[in-house]
């Protein structure tokens, strides 16, 4: 998708384009003019990563001047109200969903748009108080329908549970009759808190519409302090009141090439390119955290976020194909996801990575630290697998492919996720939909997702996407600004004709005329 | 001493079903059945091995052989390509396993945490009545496997007398009707269907009858002619019954069926709609084209 236009052409491409509204150009106009600075500072080894596809900043721009993701502290908000925004504490129901309307307008990202709503019955609850369940229910889905018509972008996403309260169970309920693209949906679950009967409904959810996401509380919850955590974008777990200052990622399948045998993996290539890839944090967060001026602003004045809690995502992708190029070059024919010494050298991979992770400094970290995450993977990559997924097509029965995987989940404490696409068999029968979660998670799974084959609203990587808008997607665009990548990532990896199961994909819009 | 001695002719197990009964089932199919239906759509599950080794030398990847005059098949070095199958003259498989009861018990522990229960189907499972018992048996005295449901997927052939040593520890059994005159049910399938209408009453009195499935061959079957009586039929059935309709496609059949037109989604709509015009509930999936 490179393209050799000079930038007043780009510009000029973008703003001609009939397919963008005036909003989406803009947008695509502010990537173009970052693009266009000088890059960080970064050493010959560090460029030569980048150039040889084995390091890769997600097209996160030149100049970072917002952090990745963000998670303000929304309750808190809701209480104290926001001087800057001139909004007194809220005081009822509609209140507070006008006061969160507002707030997200000023919660950049990546993607520009939010990509953390909060943890919307916790948020909430204090102010439905003496409302009846149908007026909650009123209310509610117009929210649900103003999110998705005025921040479109599948990367927005709503956390519930794990409790049982009134919110939750309405907003699952609102959420399988509208079967918007907008917003993503995390339910956590907790066996100690969560009833079976709440799982049931989320879980039966997923047949209807792929959604939602369930996280297993408990293991998240044990990763962060007592102040809490939130799913973000794409299964993205990251510090509440905090967030991702920058996310790269480690193709391991490219470091994998160049080693000469796993042993040769394990004490040379991966920790030294491990080594180059700090530099690039380094870099990244180092312009974000001291020359933007983003941590000036009224979101940290106010308390809503604060600085020591952002981390950067040390993110890889392309375990499957590091494995078998590995067990190649060990003279051995196993193929990950299928046989145990396979999945096994995987677990190390994961094990090796984590321990360099949570031992290594960083100057910008959650307590001082980056965070490991199994990357979805973009639009633009081919003939690599997402994080550390079983390659399309090659999937076993579901049950064993969770027991091939779970091992790897105890690692990535910013989030890891594998789609299981589930035969839509399974509509007409989801208590298997909610065993099979309930297992997963049972044995150690951080996040069950999963996609019914034969929905229209399917996942890719976390967003989700319309079969029905990618197809009219070609001639009219859409008002979604995520409905292109899923259309890239159909007409590049072919998602749409592979066996039910998807591509990732996890990347900041940009401007592709390609498609 | 262990108690344990049934065994059981394994042709397949799988560890994820959502079809062969509520939730998430551990399947597992026995060898065997004692039916000849013109439909079936796994007639090598049909017949028992005799060991006559015509499917050794056919076999590509050298999985098969014969030693002290019982095939023996190598799963390693199997590709799946049913050849073996497709020159049995005993419509049997040679690729089945001989397990008791603690094997299959090894599996349901491995898998549990995502199973809301078991099936045994077939070939006809009930043939091979003691292991089943025996297994329901071992199921229901674990106290950290009791919790899981233990369900047949039957023809319905299998004597009330049978069907009373199963009693205590079967959870809920599926039926299939294959046809609702006798004569048309001798033609598809070469047996009497008194017992199977024996069976569908006897296990709805005692609580253990989960589903009724009806495949619909259109111009074949007799449901459509008989459809007052036939619905009439279906109304009496307890409330936790599921009335399942399960359109004729041509997977897995060989011989005359192939001939027959597969059932097309505007057929089984059609035949859905008729039993719902009188007052049934039913299920049933759209065949994909
Ligand atoms: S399916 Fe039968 S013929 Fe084919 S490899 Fe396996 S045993 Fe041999
Ligand atoms: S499977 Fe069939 S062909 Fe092979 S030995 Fe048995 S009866 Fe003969």
């Amino acid at each position: 998708m490179v393209n050799n236009m000079s930038i007043p052409e780009k510009f000029r491409q973008i703003i001609n384009d009939p397919t963008l509204s005036p909003m989406q150009k803009s947008q695509y106009l502010a990537l173009e003019a970052d693009a266009s600075l000088p890059y960080p500072e970064i050493t010959e080894s560090v460029k030569a990563a980048i150039e040889d596809n084995i390091l890769c900043d997600m097209f996160e721009g030149n100049a970072p001047f917002k952090p990745r993701y963000v998670l303000p502290d929304y309750a808190k908000f809701l209480q104290q109200g926001s001087e800057y925004l001139e909004l007194p504490p809220a005081k009822d129901f509609d209140e507070a969903l006008n006061h969160l309307t507002i707030l997200y307008h000023h919660v950049p990202s990546v993607t520009n748009i939010p990509v953390y709503l909060g943890q919307l019955d916790d948020v909430l609850l204090p102010y439905a108080e003496g409302l009846d369940a149908e007026t909650i229910y009123r209310k509610l889905r117009l929210f649900w329908i103003l999110l998705d018509r005025t921040l479109p972008d599948a990367f927005m996403h709503v956390n519930i549970g794990p409790t049982d309260n009134v919110i939750c169970r309405t907003i699952l309920r609102v959420d399988a009759e509208l079967k918007q693209v907008a917003p993503n949906l995390t339910f956590m679950y907790d066996p100690e808190i969560t009833p079976d009967d709440l799982l049931r409904q989320a879980s039966h959810n997923i047949c209807e519409c792929s959604k939602p996401h369930i996280a297993n509380y408990p293991v998240h919850a044990h990763a962060y302090d007592n102040s809490g955590f939130g799913i973000v974008s794409c299964y993205n777990s990251l510090p509440l009141a905090g967030g991702a200052n920058t996310l790269v990622r480690m193709n391991l399948k490219e470091v994998a090439r160049k080693a000469s045998s796993s042993e040769d993996f394990f004490h040379a290539t991966l920790p030294n390119y491990c080594q180059t890839m700090y530099e690039l944090i380094e870099a990244r967060s180092a312009y974000l955290h001291e020359q933007s001026g983003f941590f000036n602003g009224f979101l940290v004045q106010e308390g809503l976020i604060d600085e020591s809690r952002f981390a950067p995502m040390f993110g890889i992708y392309g375990m499957a194909e590091a494995v078998n190029i590995l067990l190649e070059k060990d003279g051995r024919d196993e193929k990950y996801g299928q046989q145990p010494a396979a999945n096994k050298l995987g677990h190390r991979i994961s094990k090796a990575l984590s321990d360099i992770v949570t031992s290594t400094p960083v100057k910008y970290g959650y307590h001082g630290r980056a965070l490991l995450h199994a990357q979805g993977g973009i639009s633009l990559d081919e003939d690599v697998t997402p994080g550390v997924r079983i390659p399309y097509g090659t999937e076993p029965d579901p049950v064993s492919h969770i027991q091939a995987l779970a091992q790897h989940h105890q690692y990535y404490t910013s989030g890891i996720s594998d789609i299981l696409t589930i035969d839509e068999t399974v509509k007409s029968n989801p208590e298997a939909m909610y065993q099979l979660c309930k297992g997963a998670l049972a044995i150690g799974f951080r996040e069950f997702t999963a996609n019914v084959h034969s929905n229209d609203l399917v996942r890719v990587t976390g967003y989700m996407v319309k079969l029905s808008d990618i197809a009219k997607f070609k001639e009219q665009g859409s008002r979604t600004n995520t409905t292109g990548l899923g259309a890239e990532a159909a007409a590049n990896t072919g998602i749409l004709n592979r066996k039910p199961r998807v591509v990732s994909h996890e990347q900041a819009p940009r401007y592709c005329d390609s498609q | 001493m262990s108690k344990r001695r049934a065994t059981a002719t394994v042709s397949k197990i799988l560890n994820f079903s959502c079809v062969d009964g509520p939730g998430n089932r551990l399947v597992i199919f026995l060898q065997g059945c004692n039916y000849q239906c013109k439909n079936c759509h796994n007639p090598h599950t049909i017949g028992i091995c005799n060991h006559c080794g015509d499917c050794v030398a056919p076999c590509p990847s050298n999985a098969l052989s014969m030693s002290e005059g019982h095939i023996r098949w190598n799963a390693e070095l199997c590709t799946h390509c049913d050849r073996c199958l497709a020159v049995c003259p005993n419509q049997s498989n040679p690729k089945t396993q001989t397990m008791n009861v603690d094997d299959i018990l090894q599996l349901v522990r491995k898998h549990q945490l995502f199973l809301s229960g078991i099936t045994v189907s077939g070939g006809e499972a009930t043939l091979q009545l003691p292991f089943i018992v025996e297994l329901f048996n071992a199921i229901k005295a674990d106290p950290s496997l009791r919790h899981l449901t233990c369900m047949v997927d039957t023809n319905g052939s299998l004597s009330q007398t049978g069907w009373e040593k199963l009693l205590p520890v079967l959870d809920g059994a599926m039926v299939d009707l294959k046809a609702w005159q006798e004569e048309t049910h001798r033609w598809l399938t070469g047996r009497s269907h008194h017992r199977v209408m024996q069976t569908i009453d006897w296990l709805g009195k005692h609580d253990k009858l989960e589903e009724v499935r009806l495949l619909h061959i259109p111009a074949i079957t007799d449901f459509e002619q008989e459809i007052d009586a036939l619905a009439h039929y279906l109304s009496a059935l307890p409330a936790r019954t599921t009335i399942r309709l399960n359109a004729f496609q041509h997977h897995g059949v060989t011989g005359p069926a192939l001939e027959w037109p597969p059932c097309s989604a505007s057929q089984i709509n059609a035949f859905a709609k008729q039993l719902t015009q009188r007052g049934l509930r039913v299920l049933y999936r759209e065949p994909v084209t």
